[in-house]
């Protein structure tokens, strides 16, 4: 992973969140991704998504795998501690971060390759121990970093670079996650920030594993005519099924009322989403609706964007694990071990 | 060679028909009557069906290993009959079930045989084949009772202790234990001439198998994290250590829980969760054996080179593949030393019975986070899932994890600018952070090459500087290791030198080579890399003999590869069928050797 230190400057006038940082305090690195990698944008969103968020740097942590996708962690949030572990195996190290202090917020960053591929175990297994977390796939179809490979989620018929079709079936995170019982799946494009944005938002604050599926154009392999993950391809096909919008918990909801169907879901944090479907009768409340949703969309050539599915209610897993509230960091060794008495007395039961 | 409390006796039965309830009653109630006693049981990769055997050693003198020998085989399994009534030593004595005509199988010259009706007697004395098959297994134990003069009041109390509350089944147990005693005592000349006489020597030792200690020695440490896979041998260890955090870590009032245990999908993602909770300031451990150790080699590269501690319990079974999965070896010696690819090199600690499993558990987690690194707990299938007589386990109660070097936030504010690989004490252990902590700690963990700041860098210089930084961290951790075990024969001209479960075959064998006048010096290596101790030992002795259970002396070639001693004047000594050692194999290999080579 490459990383260039951004001059630290500070523009007097830029606008302060209410931890009193700007923008600038969330940003990371320099990137080193090519000029106008679809990456680079979700870096951005991110950055907009924290700030407006207003989380505390130094009380995330940034997880990622190997590939372009896995790079983008030191691209954002640089007084936020963060982990590049190997391929595909973000997803375990966040579990055991996760498990052993629950007091941080968890932003993993995976890609199509890390996470469809050779991390397809650890994705569904962190879906099903549902680890509180945001797993964003920035997903182009593509094998970047060694220059242009098929990923799993090429579609049938997308044509590489040189031209050679891609045959095989393509996995896609969102079917995948709904079907995995994921509480919390979302599809967005890095070209379309003011969808984005929300949605991030929203899966921060999420309890439990937010899966958003971003697809994000890899401009030096996959942006071609004849590539279904391309900008031109995307913006055109791309169909919102539900618009999110994130209301913090202290800010009043002072969106007006449209007339248009708004289901309004309270998060664990006490934050909502109002959610918006701007297809007829979808309910992103629904999973089956969502699939079925994604799956016709499909079938016409299209890309179901939006908040597809939230459950609220769902038990993530410090539910599972009964564990105590207070990050088991940060619980006095007094209170782990059992000391002399203990043994002496347990010893009896091996006689 | 066998006498009074000097003997061994095994059990051939099927597994699955409820035989290791009984021999672990046998093996209690002599333990009970104060007389040191080893259980080894010989089971197979399987639930129900299966051929399975537990030997049972007495030793007043308290030897603890396999027994060379067998003076008395119970013979309840026909699929075995021939290899069990072989392993009857001359003079012995064969039990076997006289319900049917004698199989030609069980005929041999030279033992006594001796043939009690179990089946019969359940037919006639209990209803239903469940309990007909349960109910027999404590009928011959009731035999052996009998003919080795085992004190019945002892085994009335287990009983009572074990089905106290189930008054129906205690009935039938009891019921069960008087026929196969009645019946030996009225048929026999009981007890036999190698037979039990209640000692003294038990009263500071318990029973316990080494997964049992290694659990509860993650719990004393403070461990909050364990991450596994299940896999034959390690699993228990995961499974005691979660009924250990039931019993002392659920608050009481909530019943919340103060430990994490996530069974994972696979051994990578059970190094992975103990490697992020790790790098998140948990004392975090995973549990496995050679298969799980080859799937963790990429995550044990991670953390050695992005300086995470981690705990890393490899309950050692024979290989390669899958291998024997039910027997013991010590075959991943070099691939833990080394495991993952470029250059590593890992501390590794040897445990030898279950006492030191306790013991080098904790010790585990102290060294994983002052070096922070991976560490290996090297323990077996032998240490892991036997029965060992060992001294109760001590606790200090002033002891504190040592959580190594670990800036918090008021540390951070004297730093000026916190580089997370910089080392500044020169002995190659680096200051950590870690996460939550304030703007100024934060960093970030690559895998990729970074240089002493934690930056990504492909600079040859600022990379050689880091990874040679690490060599002088683990090879400075060898003196800070648990020190080898060393004695001392007068007049002795050769050494010993072994690992782990060895020891208590060796020690055998050396008390035996003594007898028959050969002195020898004794080494057992409890840590990985090798302490000057170690280099001294075998500096002394021209020539030493290896003991080790693998094919290819992978302690010896450690032991060349690191200390530089010529290969010719280490013997090794090697026994890898997946059996616990026997101190006649040790005996007869030196005694060869010595005799080919002209002194």
């Amino acid at each position: 992973m490459t990383s260039i230190a951004k001059p630290p400057v500070k523009h007097p006038t830029a606008r302060t969140n209410g931890l009193g940082l700007t923008l600038r305090d969330y940003e990371g690195a320099m990137s080193t991704l090519c000029a106008g990698c679809g990456h680079d944008s979700v870096t951005a969103a991110l950055v907009q998504a924290a700030w407006e968020l207003e989380l505390e740097p130094h009380r995330v942590g940034k997880m990622s795998g190997i590939g372009c996708s896995s790079k983008t962690t030191a691209y954002f949030m640089k007084q936020s501690h963060g982990f590049n572990s190997v391929h595909g195996r973000m997803p375990s190290v966040t579990s055991g971060a996760a498990a052993a202090n629950r007091g941080l917020t968890y932003i993993g960053i995976s890609g199509d390759g890390d996470s469809l591929s050779i991390g397809m175990g650890q994705l569904s297994h962190a879906i099903r121990r549902n680890v509180n977390m945001l797993y964003v796939i920035e997903n182009n179809g593509v094998y970047g970093l060694t220059k242009g490979q098929f990923s799993a989620s090429a579609d049938v018929g997308s044509t590489s670079k040189k031209g050679e079709a891609n045959e095989q079936q393509p996995i896609d995170p969102v079917l995948l996650a709904l079907t995995l019982g994921c509480s919390f799946v979302a599809r967005s494009f890095s070209g379309d920030k003011r969808q984005l944005v929300p949605i991030l938002k929203a899966a921060i604050a999420h309890k439990g594993l937010a899966l958003v599926d971003v697809i994000s154009p890899c401009v030096s392999f996959n942006d071609h005519e004849g590539s279904t993950k391309s900008y031109a391809y995307t913006r055109e096909r791309e169909v919102e099924a539900v618009h999110a919008d994130f209301i913090p918990l202290k800010r009043e909801i002072t969106v007006p009322e449209t007339g248009e169907q708004v289901r309004v879901v309270e998060l664990h944090d006490g934050g909502r989403v109002r959610l918006r479907a701007t297809a007829p009768d979808y309910d992103p409340t629904d999973r089956e609706s969502a699939y079925a949703h994604v799956r016709a969309c499909q079938k016409r050539g299209e890309i179901a964007t939006g908040l597809l599915f939230v459950d609220e209610n769902g038990r993530d897993m410090h539910d599972y694990l009964k564990t105590v509230p207070t990050p088991l960091i940060d619980l006095p060794y007094e209170e782990l071990c059992p000391g002399r008495a203990a043994l002496d007395k347990l010893m009896e039961r091996y006689r | 060679m066998s006498g009074i409390n000097d003997f061994a006796f095994k059990m051939g039965t099927v597994n699955g028909t409820g035989s290791a309830s009984a021999n672990a009653l046998l093996m209690q109630a002599i333990f009970r009557m104060g007389i040191p006693v080893t259980g080894k049981n010989i089971f197979p990769s399987n639930i129900q069906g299966l051929p399975t055997w537990y030997e049972i050693r007495v030793s007043k003198d308290g030897w603890t290993a396999r027994p060379s020998a067998v003076d008395l085989v119970v013979a309840l399994n026909p699929a075995t009959y021939a290899k069990d009534v072989k392993a009857v030593r001359t003079g012995g004595y064969l039990v076997y079930d006289s319900t049917w005509p004698m199989d030609p199988d069980l005929v041999r010259e030279g033992i006594t045989i001796l043939g009690i009706p179990f089946g019969q007697m359940m037919v006639e004395h209990f209803e239903g084949d469940r309990d007909r098959t349960l109910l027999r297994n404590i009928t011959y134990a009731g035999s052996l009772a009998a003919l080795l003069a085992i004190d019945t009041t002892v085994i009335e109390r287990m009983l009572s202790e074990k089905f106290g509350k189930k008054p129906k089944l205690l009935d039938a147990n009891h019921k069960a234990f008087a026929l196969g005693y009645d019946y030996a005592k009225a048929h026999f000349a009981c007890p036999l001439p190698f037979h039990l006489e209640a000692m003294d020597r038990t009263g500071d030792s318990i029973l316990i198998d080494g997964n049992t200690a290694c659990a509860l020695g993650a719990l004393y440490a403070g461990a909050t994290v364990g991450a596994w896979y299940p896999i034959t041998p390690a699993t228990a260890l995961m499974e005691q250590f979660k009924a250990f955090c039931e019993k002392y870590r659920v608050d009481k009032a909530t019943g919340q829980h103060k430990y994490a245990i996530l069974q994972a999908e696979d051994e990578l993602a059970a190094a992975g969760i103990t490697i992020g909770a790790g790098w998140a300031g948990a004392r975090a451990f995973t549990n496995t054996s050679g298969p799980g150790i080859s799937l963790m080699q990429e995550f044990i590269g991670l953390a050695y080179y992005t300086d995470i501690p981690a705990v890393f319990f490899d309950i050692q079974r024979c290989g390669p593949a899958t291998g024997m999965p039910t027997r013991t070896q010590q075959a991943d010696l070099l691939s833990l030393a080394y495991a993952s690819h470029g250059d590593t090199k890992h501390i590794v600690i040897f445990p030898s019975d279950p006492r030191e499993c306790f013991e080098m558990a904790v010790q585990a987690f102290d060294l994983a986070e002052r070096f922070q690194t991976p560490v290996f707990v090297a323990s077996d299938l032998d240490i892991g899932m036997n029965d060992w007589m060992v001294k109760r386990f001590d606790w200090d109660d002033t002891y504190r994890p040592d959580r190594g070097k670990v800036l918090d936030a008021k540390a951070l504010e004297q730093v000026q600018r916190f580089s997370r690989y910089l080392d500044v004490d020169g002995d190659g252990i680096a200051a950590r952070t870690l996460p939550g902590v304030g703007g100024k700690g934060a960093y970030f963990v690559r895998g990729s090459g970074h240089d002493k700041h934690g930056q990504y860098t492909e600079d040859s210089d600022a990379y050689q500087e880091l990874v040679d930084r690490l060599k002088r961290k683990i090879d400075g951790s060898a003196e800070h290791l648990p020190a080898p075990v060393v004695s001392h024969q007068p007049g002795a001209e050769v050494g010993l030198v072994t690992i782990g479960s060895c020891e208590a075959a060796v020690h055998e064998a050396a008390e035996l080579l003594r007898r028959e006048g050969i002195h020898t010096d004794y080494m057992r290596i409890r840590a990985f890399p090798f302490s000057e101790e170690v280099r001294r030992f075998l500096g002394r002795h021209e020539h030493t003999f290896i003991i080790e259970q693998n094919r290819d002396a992978q302690l010896r070639s450690l032991l060349a590869i690191e200390l530089g001693v010529p290969r010719d004047q280490m013997t090794p000594i090697l026994d890898y069928g997946g059996m616990p050692l026997q101190a006649q194999t040790v005996v007869q290999a030196v005694k060869t050797h010595l005799a080919e080579v002209p002194a």
